[in-house]
């Protein structure tokens, strides 16, 4: 819990940890504000008592104290530059972690979105801390890719230059964090010094994030003794010694909030191919609030019929007693059921399988030269089938051991809050498949679609995107594209601009399979444009003719139009669903249409949207 | 109150109002948040073949999903003398595929029937139907609608001069508007409204629907007396002579509303072959001016005649053809059902006609109909012609694709179709639902059901192979002719159906009411006794419509008026 550097003794660190272990989240925040206060008040002249072991000289802290306390003087802070590249949000969050931290720390950083810089302007820095995540088949995230280009061709000297890469991934997917990977080697190609070695975090990033953000700390703490290192003392200005009554719960990803399911839909008619849930959910007590485009973290938990998959495949019954690390001990069948993602079959853990099993087959499908045969190998199998192929002969400890810890899953939010007081609504497309004859389904979007009935509580949290937002100028119009699931946001931005009453157009453009069957929201999206709240909806169903359709289809036909909005209304364009294709035929699309009917050269096109997407008036929130 | 003086039926004002059948279809089909059309296009897009339905089976899901109606339309093709090509089936069965529910139905009145066309592909489907040269034009609407004609395979001279004459009646009485090549074919705007002239109709068209028939002795298979006018074919030394003019039959009623009822058609006299077409334009223009445009239920020419007299309409349509049409011939009408199985011509071809359940040709697990077809009509080098009690002749097969063609008839099994029994060889249903919007009851998908009970009641009273005319429909508006057959079953409220039996077995007799609103479970029990009682007690050659009226179960019924009256008290218990 602790980190390795800090000042107590063991005797003293094994009481608070246990103390600590044992309170409640609203204790906890209880607790650290009382201790800011404590510590505040007498940080200034006691401070040599809370020397960390090992830190530097004196003076050191001296400095270091002076310079968290505001009105004091500071000696010369180093210069960080925190740079991102976000997709979801989760790299921005931590960036933001990582900024505030280090100011706390006494330390001038700086904080870049990776769309709002060029590679020349990191030579201005003298230590830059990157965050960035993958995307897809290795991809950096859209707001970063044309930095991401220059940033790998153009030739920038970087000598002298300190840097850390902290990246983030999925290691279910082939190219496991690989942009974290490139930036690394690119920093160190430019001529950069590596700080510290780049961290790689599965979905589950907190802990490595804790551990980079340690070890980058400690670092600089050395090249500049001048700051602040080893304890992290919060400014006295913050420092709430006031509280004697707890304040309100916080509920986020740590301390999700169980939401009780009041409606569970699906939305899709008698006839259709497919199955989409409309789920609300009451945030009653809770407090949480969230913004149209943000999303919903949902915790979810493995289908019964999977565990037992799974527990019959390894052999082993369910009522092991089993240690689950960070959560505590339990029966493994609750922590197959509630912790350990138990399905995607991700390099790692078949590197992990195979080293337990000394299996030939699985070290030759392992082996460099056959990269494509293992994304083959893996295409459609999971977990259990693994233990087809070489029976599974470890223990339940082994077991749980081979497994990283179920991620919690990320749903664009479909509802405005000022329309629905209190609730949260979902649009969650259910992913159901056979592969090597087994019906298989989709962790979290069956969790929502099977286990989540009326009256069930989901365990969510609220999570931030600000790369998705309304205009701030109500009377801009907006145009949204939303085919599928995509759909989303935009039910939310729509009831949000009707709930507001602003002036700007609305342009929906959706598709979906099936007219009869699969048109979502249809009659609230009528009633809409009956109210005005909408003012022009295209519709495209690929499976109604023989000829597919598609949204870009539409767009296409409507050009013209389209055209006269982006240019001469100045609207703004969001893009949500499929990001493998339907967001790129959208993009290439647009560009036609500036082709066509701007008369612009495909590249002008190009750097058209790009610069859209600079002043935030073309937005993706894609997956 | 004086005719003038009362208020016209809402459609009235909406036909005047169209812009001679324009309306503001082409808005709504371009408006794709809604897979539905305004509500006074619904009347409208009748005059271009279309209604729009929605699926009843899942009405009660639908808002709770947030969707509206499951909106879809119907499209009747227009086949004169139901006759197409190979390639004109082959693309209507592609056509089912594409765009409709996968199965084509075969309807009462000789025409392709498409289900389930979603609102985004009714122009395209319309349109492709018209580049195979058939239309949709005035297959519904307040207009002449197909016209019907024996499909006679064994006197091919014969079916070639009637095929020809229910051709050139059709293409005389199409509404003339430009509106359907506008809004389906991307015809070029009229500018004005002024340069266009409906010149039979005039822009408030009919007062309501125009069935047109020819029949060819002894086979009455089109039921004249369904229709609002009928030409009878008079066959005199092999040779056409001319036809019989019949008018004012009719089929459909209201429940509950006794000035409405089916009707025998009169017949008022005898025209050349020559002045066929002149005589339907006639009988037409009579019904265009004096046909009731107040009240709609009462406004098919059979009301037309009825309230006059039968003299009073010859009268005036001699007036309006300027000369007389001669007397009646002598006729005799034996079925009005069809022969199955081949069938050889006069001119060396052979016929095979197939028994269609329902009409509805679709492939089941078990029975690739729809497959046999298409495969047939890919070697096939003659036509298919649509029978007016839905089923199919394959015919004109020259005597080298014969063998290929029975070869394929053996393959799919379709020399099985309908040997169950006479009785359901001789059944006709209507859609009803889910799609129809009329329908109260079950029709095509509950009468197999019925039939496959009684068959084994037939089996007992020995009588499976004899031909009884059973019909069932959804409502009494009679697009199965269930009025005019022996047994009959007309949707009177969900789950019950009204019972007629004593039609006559050549379509000429209208019957009676047995009972009313009986529950569907009870039908067989109703009718068990009634069958062992005909199989042992009838008369050499005696119909089991004729039977039923001798046997004392109900009173015959010789006109339309007469067709509420006399029912026996036992029909309300």
């Amino acid at each position: 819990m602790f980190p390795d550097l800090n000042p107590l003794d063991p005797q003293q660190r094994e009481m608070l940890q246990k103390s600590l272990g044992s309170l409640r989240p609203e204790q906890l925040v209880w607790l650290s504000g009382y201790l800011s206060g404590r510590a505040s008040s007498f940080l200034p002249e006691n401070s040599q008592g809370i020397l960390p072991t090992g830190a530097p000289a004196a003076n050191t802290l001296q400095a270091g104290a002076a310079a968290l306390i505001p009105g004091a003087s500071a000696a010369v802070a180093l210069k960080l530059l925190v740079l991102y590249g976000t997709e979801s949000g989760n790299a921005e969050a931590l960036a933001d972690k990582f900024f505030k931290a280090s100011k706390k720390k006494g330390y001038k950083p700086t904080l870049k979105n990776m769309s709002d810089i060029s590679p020349a302007d990191l030579k201005k820095h003298d230590n830059i801390l990157t965050i960035v995540s993958t995307w897809g088949d290795g991809e950096p995230p859209e707001s970063a890719m044309s930095f991401y280009d220059s940033f790998m061709k153009d030739d920038v000297d970087l000598k002298g230059i300190n840097f850390s890469v902290l990246s983030l991934g999925d290691t279910s997917y082939e190219k496991f964090c690989q942009t974290g990977k490139d930036f690394d080697a690119r920093f160190e190609a430019l001529g950069a010094t590596r700080l510290v070695d780049r961290e790689d975090c599965d979905v589950d990033f907190d802990d490595n994030y804790d551990d980079w953000s340690t070890k980058v700390f400690g670092k600089l703490a050395e090249l500049q003794p001048a700051a602040s290192a080893g304890i992290a003392a919060p400014a006295a200005a913050d420092a709430g010694f006031a509280y004697t009554a707890a304040p309100a719960v916080v509920f986020d990803k740590k301390n999700p909030f169980p939401a009780e399911v009041v409606a569970n839909i699906n939305l899709n008619g008698t006839g259709s191919a497919k199955e989409t849930v409309h789920l609300e959910l009451s945030l009653e007590g809770s407090s949480l609030d969230y913004e149209v485009g943000d999303a919903l973290g949902v915790v979810s938990e493995n289908a019964e019929d999977v565990v037992l998959d799974c527990l019959a495949a390894s052999k082993l019954k369910g009522d092991e007693s089993v240690e689950v690390k960070k959560v505590g001990p339990m029966t493994l069948k609750e922590a197959l059921k509630k912790h350990l993602d138990i399905t995607a079959l991700s390099r790692k853990v078949v590197q992990a399988y195979s080293d337990l099993t000394n299996s030939e087959q699985l070290t030759d499908i392992l082996s460099d030269d056959r990269k494509e045969d293992f994304k083959q190998f893996t295409y459609g199998r999971q977990i259990s089938d693994l233990f087809g192929i070489t029976p599974f002969t470890g223990s339940a400890q082994d077991l749980v051991n081979l497994l990283r810890k179920l991620p919690p899953r990320l749903y664009s939010i479909a509802s405005s809050i000022k329309a629905h007081p209190e609730e949260v609504h979902l649009t969650v497309a259910a992913v159901r498949y056979e592969t090597f004859g087994k019906e298989r389904k989709g962790v979290a979007s069956t969790f929502l679609a099977d286990d989540s009935q009326v009256g069930d509580k989901v365990l969510v949290y609220v999570h931030k995107n600000k790369n998705f937002r309304l205009p701030e100028d109500t009377n801009k119009p907006i145009i949204m594209v939303g085919p599928g699931t995509g759909i989303a946001p935009f039910r939310a931005f729509i009831e949000e601009r009707a709930e507001t009453s602003a002036a700007g157009d609305a342009w929906l453009f959706f598709g979906d399979q099936r007219y009869s069957y699969d048109f979502l929201y249809q009659l609230e999206l009528q009633e809409h444009l009956e109210n005005g709240d909408l003012t022009n909806l295209d519709v495209a169903f690929s499976r109604d003719q023989p000829q597919k359709v598609y949204v870009q289809n539409r767009m296409s036909e409507k050009g013209k139009e389209l055209w006269d909005w982006i240019e001469n209304k100045g609207a703004f364009f969001y893009v949500c669903g499929d990001a493998e294709r339907m967001a790129g035929d959208v993009h290439d699309t647009l560009i036609k249409i500036a082709q066509e009917h701007g008369g612009k050269s495909e590249e002008d096109a190009i750097a058209y949207f790009e610069n859209l997407k600079k002043d935030k008036r073309y937005q993706r929130d894609v997956y | 109150m004086s005719e003038d003086s009362k208020k016209l039926h809402p459609n009235e004002g909406i036909k005047t109002r169209s812009n001679f059948l324009r309306g503001t279809i082409a808005e709504g089909l371009a408006d794709l948040s809604t897979g539905q059309l305004a509500t006074d296009d619904l009347q409208l897009i009748k005059f271009h073949g279309t209604y729009q339905q929605d699926d009843r089976d899942i009405r009660a899901e639908r808002r709770a999903k947030k969707l509206e109606k499951a909106y879809s339309f119907m499209i009747r093709i227009r086949v004169p003398g139901g006759v197409a090509t190979p390639k004109q089936w082959l693309e209507t069965d592609r056509l089912a595929h594409d765009y409709a529910n996968g199965t084509i139905k075969l309807t009462t009145r000789q025409a392709f029937q498409f289900h389930g066309i979603i609102k985004t592909n009714l122009k395209q489907t319309i349109k492709e139907i018209n580049d195979t040269a058939m239309d949709t034009i005035a297959a519904c609407g307040d207009v002449n609608r197909n016209v019907m004609c024996n499909p006679n395979p064994f006197q091919s001279q014969v079916h070639a001069e009637i095929l020809k004459l229910s051709q050139d009646i059709s293409d005389h009485l199409t509404p003339a508007t430009r509106a359907y090549h506008e809004i389906w074919l991307d015809g070029e705007k009229v500018e004005s409204s002024k340069e266009e002239v409906e010149p039979i109709y005039g822009k408030t068209y009919l007062p309501r629907k125009f069935k047109i028939a020819i029949a060819v002795p002894p086979s009455n298979d089109v039921d004249i007396h369904a229709n609002d006018l009928s030409f009878i074919a008079i066959v005199e030394e092999g040779k056409l002579v001319g036809y019989n003019v019949a008018v004012g039959g009719g089929m459909g009623m209201t429940h509950g509303a006794e000035d409405t009822f089916p009707r025998i058609a009169d017949i008022i006299g005898f025209c050349t072959p020559e002045q066929a077409v002149d005589v339907s334009e006639k009988v037409v223009l009579v019904q265009r001016d004096f046909g009731n445009r107040v009240e709609r239920k009462n406004a098919r020419l059979k009301y037309t005649i009825n309230d006059r007299s039968a003299d009073w309409f010859r009268d005036k349509v001699n007036e309006y053809l300027g000369y007389d049409l001669q007397p009646e011939r002598g006729y005799h009408f034996e079925s009005n059902g069809d022969r199955f199985g081949w069938v050889y011509g006069e001119d060396g071809r052979s016929h095979y006609t197939l028994f269609v359940q329902g009409g509805r040709v679709l492939d089941t697990p078990e029975y690739k109909m729809m497959t046999a077809l298409r495969e047939i009509a890919k070697v096939h080098d003659g036509d298919f012609r649509l029978t007016a009690n839905q089923n199919l002749v394959i015919a004109n097969v020259s005597s080298w694709s014969q063998a290929e063609i029975e070869r394929l008839i053996k393959h799919y099994g379709l020399d099985k179709a309908g040997q169950e029994s006479g009785l359901r060889r001789s059944s006709i249903a209507c859609v009803a639902l889910p799609t129809c919007a009329l329908a109260l009851t079950e029709a095509e998908r509950y009468l197999p059901t019925v039939i496959t009970e009684l068959e084994e009641v037939l089996e007992q009273a020995g009588i499976r192979h004899d031909d009884i005319v059973i019909r069932m429909t959804g409502c009494p508006n009679g697009c199965g002719r269930p009025f005019l057959a022996e047994i009959g079953f007309v949707g009177r409220a969900p789950g019950k159906y009204n019972v007629y039996l004593g039609g006559g077995h050549a379509g000429d007799r209208l019957s009676k009411m047995y009972r009313e609103a009986y529950p569907e479970d009870k039908l067989v029990e109703l009718l068990t006794p009634i069958i062992l009682d005909y199989g042992k007690a009838r008369n050499e050659g005696e119909k089991f419509g004729d039977f039923v009226i001798r046997a004392g179960y109900v009173e015959a019924t010789v006109n339309g008026p007469d067709f509420h009256l006399n029912i026996k008290k036992d029909a309300f218990a």
